[in-house]
C-alpha cells in the first residue's frame, strides 16, 4: 500500500523545484517538509487561521487549502522569497517599529494578506484593513498594532498623503 | 506616585547616561520572525527522526479491552506501535499535588494510558514511522477494544453519591476544596441595606496558541544524554520532571527552547503525549517528533475556566460594602495537572475576589472537582478574570441597587492609594497599590462623562450602548510562595550570567525564556542600561538548560521583574569588574571611571579613557602587560527571587464602551481603556502591547469561546471553525494609561503585566452589556461566553 504520487515542476521563490509527491499532500507540507522553506506555517490545517498564507501565481492562497500537486507549473512565493526580494521591507519595518507581532507565528501569513491589501494602492480605513486581514489568525497582540502598522505603510506609500 | 504618558519623553529615576529604561526600543529577535526564518520546534528536522501519532480514545471514560497493533506494525513506514502499559516500563506515571494547597489529591496519570481512559482524546497508544502522514495512516489500524464507563461530566452532580467515582483509590471526585471566612460576614449581610445574590458561569475555553504544542527528543544513547527541542515557557522545570519520570539524572537531559508560537500558561504545563514522546525517543534510541494537530490541541491543550460561582455583596446606601460571599465550583477533567495542580484556579479566585476593596466581610468556599473531560490547569490570568468579574459584577449591581454611579461607588470602597501596605479580605498582602489614581486617570482619559451623555442621547434614539468597569489585582513575580513552597520544582528565582567578550560586546545569558512578550528585549535593556553599553552590543542567550543560569522561565509575568532585575545586577556586577580591569591598564582608581555607551570614561567628565574594545583585546590576549597578581573577571552572574512580598500585586482598571444589536443579540465593541499599574515600565511599547493582547483574549472569554460538550463528554467544537476566536474586524482600538508604584523589592521597581488585559476585559465587557440592556428590562447577563442567543433571551425576544 503505497500512496499514488505526482511529478511536479514548480518555481518557488524564482527557482525552479521538481519533485515527486504524494498526492494527498498539502502546498504547505510540501514547502516546510520538501523544501525546508518552514517560514510558511500550520495553525488550523483547515483554512481558517491563515498562518499558512503563501502567493500561487500572484495570489494570496491558503498554503493548506491546496495540493502540491494542484501546483504543477506554478509560480510560487512564500515568505522567505518576498522578503529577499524587498518587496515588503517597509512592511516588515513598520512591523518591527509598532511591534505588531508577539510570537511571530502568524507574522507571513499576516504580511502577506497586509501586501495583498496594500497593492490595490490608496489608504483603506481601519475597518477595512481589519476586513483585510480578518481571515488571519493572531492570538497575541489583539489586532490593534497590526493594523496601525499596516495604515501607516498605506500612508506613507501613498506619499503620506491621507 | 506619577502619572505616566504612553511613550515617557523624560528617562526615569533608574537613569543612566545611556538608558534604555523606559524607552519603547524595538525586540532584538523581530527580524527573523519577520521573514519566516524563526525557528519553531515544529520546524525542528534532525537526521533519522521519526514522528510518532497517537491513538487517542474517542470515549470519555472507556476500560481498555484489548488492544492489537499488528496490522499497524506492517505498515508502509511504520517503526514501533507502543501501548501505554510497554511505555510505563520506560518512564514512571505522576500525580499533580502541591502540599500547601491541603487536602489536594489525584490519581497517578501515565504517558500512555494503561487499562482505563479518562477523557476522549487521552492516548491509549502511539506509533511511530517515518512521517507523521504514515503514522497517521498506521493509527487507523491499531485494533482497539473498549467497554464504554459511565462519564462523569456535571460538575453539579460530580460529589453526589450516586455518581461513579472516576479514582476509586483515592475515595471520591473531590481533588480540593478551600474555605476561607474573614472578619465578620453574617453580621456585615445583617448590617446592609441591599444584598445582591448572582450566580456567574464561565465557560470551560482553551488557549488556541496559534503553533501547537510541539517537542522534538532526541535520546544519544552514546552519551548517555537526552536532547529536548520542546515549545515551553519553563525549560529547567521541565528538565527535572524528564529527568525524574525518566530516571536519569537531571545533567543528562537538555533542554531547548527556540521560537515559541504562542503559550499564555498552555505550554508551561505536563503533557502526556510530550512525556511520551520522550520516552518514545529513549525506548527507540533515535529522535522523535510530535506536534499536535489542531483538533489535538483542543482535546488536550489544558483548558481554563468553567467555574460556575453564587456570589453575595451587602452594601449600605451610602455604598459602603458591608460583606462578600462566594461559592465556585470547577470542573477540572480526571487529573490535576502535573507540576502545578489544577487546584490554583480555585485557589485564586478565593485569594482575588473582593481584593481592590476595604470590606473584610468575607465568606468564600471553592470545590474543584474531577470529570471525564479534558484536563483543566493554569491559563493566562489564572483566577483573575473569574474573581474580577464576580467582584466587579456584584459592585455594579449593587449600584444599580442603591441608585449610585458604578465609579462613585468604586471610589468609596477602594482601599486608599496611601494605606499601603494593605491588605485583602483573603489575607493576600499588597505592598502599595494605586486604585484610586488609576480610577481618576481612566475616568478623565475615557471622558466618561461625555459618554455618558451619548449613550442617553442615543437610547432616545433606539440606540442602546453601554459602558463597563473593571477594577482589577494583578499577582505578578511570585515568590517561591507560589509553587515551591509546595514541593514543587519550580524555580522562583532566576539568574542572569553577563560576559564580555573580546572585542567589548556583551553577552547575557537568561533563565527566563520568551514567547514573544519581548522578555528578549527587556532583558537586552536592563544589562545595556546598567552596564553600559548600546543595545546592539547585547546579545541574549536564553531558552537552553546547558547555558542558561537556572531558572524558573517566563509565566505569571515573572520575566520582566525577576528576569530583568537579576540581569540589571549581573550588569552592574560586570561593570564594577570591567571597570577594575580598566583601572589596572590606566593605573587609576576604578571608582572614578564610569561605563557609558560602550566607553570607559571618567566618572566625573565623561571624558573617554579607554573602550571596551580595548579593555577586552588587553584581557583575553595581553594579560601579560597587566600588573602581577592581577585576574581580570570578565563574566558576572547574579539571581533575583522577590523576598518581602509573596507577589508583586498590581492594580488597574478598564472600561468597556459597546453597542448592542437588540435585534440580533450581536455585541459591537466600540472602544476599550486600561489603565495599569505594573511599577516601574521598562519598555512602554511592549506593556501596552500585552495590556491589548491580554484584553482581546479576555474579550474572546467574554464573548465568543467555549468548550463544548455533551452530556457524554465529547468535545462538540474542537476545530478552529466552530470554536470561535478574537479576529481582526470584531475587536476594538484599545488605549492604554499608566500609574507608576515601583516594587521596593528590587532596585528596577518592575511589576509584571502579561495578566492585566485578561483579568479585567470579561468583567468590563460583562457590565457594559448589561449596563446597555438595563433600560429594556432585561435581566442581567452572567454566563460567558454572552453570545447572540444568550442575549437574545436575556431581552426575551427568544
Amino acid at each position: 500500500m503505497s500512496a499514488p504520487t505526482h511529478q511536479i515542476t514548480l518555481t518557488v521563490n524564482g527557482e525552479t523545484v521538481s519533485e515527486t509527491v504524494e498526492a494527498r499532500k498539502t502546498l504547505v507540507d510540501f514547502l516546510r517538509e520538501d523544501l525546508f522553506l518552514t517560514g510558511s506555517h500550520v495553525g488550523c490545517e483547515h483554512g481558517v487561521c491563515g498562518a499558512c498564507t503563501v502567493r500561487v501565481d500572484g495570489a494570496v492562497v491558503r498554503g493548506c487549502l491546496m495540493l502540491a500537486a494542484q501546483c504543477d507549473g506554478a509560480r510560487v512565493e512564500t515568505i522567505e522569497g518576498v522578503s529577499d526580494g524587498g518587496e515588503i521591507a517597509d512592511l516588515q519595518a513598520a512591523f518591527e517599529k509598532r511591534n505588531a507581532l508577539q510570537c511571530g507565528f502568524c507574522t507571513p501569513g499576516m504580511l502577506l494578506t497586509a501586501q495583498e491589501l496594500l497593492a490595490g494602492g490608496g489608504v483603506p480605513s481601519r475597518e477595512k484593513i481589519r476586513e483585510h486581514i480578518s481571515g488571519n489568525y493572531c492570538r497575541c497582540t489583539g489586532y490593534q498594532a497590526i493594523v496601525d502598522a499596516i495604515e501607516a505603510v498605506a500612508m506613507a506609500r501613498a506619499g503620506g498623503e491621507k | 506616585m506619577k502619572i505616566a504618558e504612553d511613550n515617557p519623553s523624560t528617562l526615569s529615576a533608574l537613569d543612566r547616561p545611556n538608558s534604555y529604561i523606559g524607552r519603547s526600543v524595538p525586540r532584538p529577535n523581530m527580524g527573523r520572525l519577520l521573514q519566516g526564518r524563526a525557528q519553531y520546534v515544529s520546524d525542528v528536522t534532525l537526521p533519522r527522526m521519526a514522528h510518532v501519532a497517537f491513538v487517542r480514545s474517542p470515549h470519555a471514560h472507556a476500560r481498555i479491552s484489548s488492544m492489537d497493533g499488528a496490522l499497524a506494525k506492517k505498515a508502509p513506514g511504520v517503526i514501533a506501535v507502543v501501548t501505554g502499559a510497554e511505555l510505563a516500563e520506560v518512564i514512571t506515571p505522576w500525580v499533580g499535588v502541591l502540599t500547601h494547597l491541603k487536602g489536594l489529591k489525584s490519581a497517578p496519570q501515565h504517558a500512555i494510558a494503561v487499562e482505563r481512559a479518562c477523557w476522549a482524546g487521552e492516548a491509549v497508544c502511539a506509533v511511530v514511522a517515518r512521517t507523521r502522514a504514515e503514522a497517521e495512516d498506521a493509527c487507523e489500524l491499531v485494533q482497539v477494544d473498549y467497554e464504554e464507563l459511565p462519564a462523569v461530566t456535571d460538575p453539579e452532580t460530580a460529589l453526589d453519591s450516586g455518581t461513579r467515582v472516576i479514582h476509586p483509590e483515592i475515595g471520591d471526585n473531590l481533588c480540593f476544596e478551600r474555605v476561607h471566612i474573614a472578619g465578620d460576614p453574617d453580621q456585615g449581610f445583617k448590617n446592609a441595606d441591599a444584598v445582591v445574590e448572582h450566580t456567574f458561569v464561565f465557560g470551560r475555553h482553551t488557549g488556541v496558541c496559534n503553533e501547537p504544542r510541539a517537542i522534538v527528543a532526541d535520546w544519544n544513547p552514546g552519551e548517555a544524554r537526552m536532547t529536548v527541542y520542546q515549545g515551553t515557557q519553563a525549560p529547567h522545570m521541565m528538565q527535572n520532571l524528564f529527568a525524574k519520570h525518566l530516571e536519569l539524572a537531571e545533567h543528562q537531559v537538555r533542554v531547548v527552547t527556540k521560537d515559541v508560537g504562542g503559550s499564555f500558561g498552555i505550554k508551561v504545563h505536563t503533557y502526556a503525549d510530550e512525556m511520551a514522546t520522550v520516552a518514545l525517543s529513549k525506548l527507540l534510541k533515535r529522535p522523535v517528533k510530535f506536534v499536535a494537530d489542531r483538533i489535538e490541541s483542543f482535546v488536550t491543550d489544558i483548558h481554563a475556566r468553567d467555574h460556575r460561582i453564587h456570589a453575595k455583596i451587602g452594601v449600605k446606601n451610602d455604598g459602603t460594602i458591608t460583606a462578600w460571599e462566594i461559592d465556585d465550583l470547577t470542573g477540572i477533567g480526571p487529573y490535576s495537572v502535573y507540576p502545578r495542580t489544577s487546584g490554583i484556579e480555585a485557589n485564586q479566585v478565593v485569594n482575588l475576589t473582593g481584593g481592590p476593596y476595604t470590606c473584610g466581610n468575607y465568606r468564600a468556599r471553592a470545590r474543584v472537582v474531577f470529570q471525564n473531560k479534558n484536563v483543566m490547569c493554569q491559563y493566562r490570568a489564572v483566577g483573575h478574570p473569574i474573581a474580577t468579574a464576580v467582584t466587579e459584577g456584584l459592585i455594579e449591581m449593587a449600584a444599580v441597587k442603591i441608585g449610585m454611579d458604578p465609579l462613585e461607588i468604586r471610589r468609596r470602597n477602594l482601599i486608599a492609594d496611601d494605606a499601603h501596605p494593605s491588605q485583602g479580605p483573603s489575607g493576600i498582602k499588597f505592598e502599595a497599590l494605586s486604585h484610586h489614581s488609576s480610577l481618576a486617570h481612566l475616568d478623565s482619559m475615557m471622558n466618561y462623562a461625555g459618554l455618558r451623555a451619548e449613550q442617553e442621547k442615543l437610547r432616545k434614539q433606539g440606540i442602546y450602548r453601554g459602558i463597563g468597569f473593571a477594577q482589577f489585582i494583578e499577582v505578578t513575580n511570585p515568590s517561591a510562595a507560589f509553587y515551591g513552597v509546595g514541593g514543587a520544582k519550580i524555580s522562583a528565582q532566576d539568574g542572569a550570567t553577563v560576559r564580555l567578550d573580546a572585542t567589548g560586546a556583551i553577552f547575557c545569558h537568561t533563565g527566563v525564556s520568551e514567547q514573544g512578550q519581548g522578555a528578549e528585549a527587556v532583558i537586552a535593556q536592563c544589562v545595556a542600561t546598567s552596564f553600559g553599553v548600546p543595545m546592539d552590543r547585547v546579545r541574549v542567550i536564553m531558552g537552553d538548560t546547558d547555558n542558561t543560569p537556572y531558572g524558573g522561565g517566563t509565566w505569571a509575568s515573572r520575566a520582566a521583574g525577576i528576569g530583568g532585575e537579576a540581569a540589571w545586577q549581573a550588569g552592574k556586577a560586570l561593570r564594577q569588574n570591567v571597570l577594575a580591569v580598566a583601572g589596572s591598564i590606566l593605573q587609576a582608581k576604578p571608582e572614578t571611571m564610569d561605563i557609558r555607551n560602550g566607553v570607559v570614561v571618567d566618572l566625573d567628565t565623561g571624558k573617554e579613557r579607554i573602550g571596551l574594545d580595548e579593555v577586552a583585546r588587553i584581557a583575553y590576549f595581553r594579560p601579560d602587560t597587566l600588573p602581577p597578581g592581577f585576574q581580570a573577571e570578565l563574566m558576572a552572574t547574579r539571581h533575583y527571587v522577590p523576598r518581602a512580598w509573596a507577589f508583586a500585586f498590581t492594580n488597574g482598571i478598564q472600561a468597556s464602551y459597546l453597542e448592542v444589536d437588540t435585534d440580533s443579540g450581536f455585541v459591537k465593541l466600540l472602544k476599550h481603556w486600561c489603565v495599569e499599574d505594573c511599577g516601574t515600565v521598562i519598555n512602554p511599547q511592549l506593556v501596552d502591547e500585552q495590556i491589548r493582547g491580554g484584553i482581546v483574549q479576555g474579550i474572546g472569554a467574554a464573548l465568543f469561546e467555549q468548550c463544548l460538550y455533551d452530556s457524554r463528554g465529547q468535545m462538540l467544537n474542537g476545530n478552529m471553525a466552530d470554536y470561535l476566536v478574537p479576529m481582526a474586524m470584531e475587536m476594538p482600538d484599545m488605549e492604554c494609561g499608566h500609574v507608576v508604584t515601583p516594587t521596593a523589592d528590587s532596585e528596577l521597581g518592575a511589576k509584571g503585566a502579561g495578566e492585566a488585559g485578561t483579568a479585567g476585559a470579561p468583567g468590563a465587557v460583562m457590565n457594559a452589556i448589561n449596563d446597555a440592556l438595563r433600560p429594556l428590562g432585561a435581566k442581567p447577563l452572567t454566563d460567558m461566553p454572552f453570545t447572540p442567543d444568550k442575549v437574545l433571551r436575556a431581552l426575551g425576544k427568544i
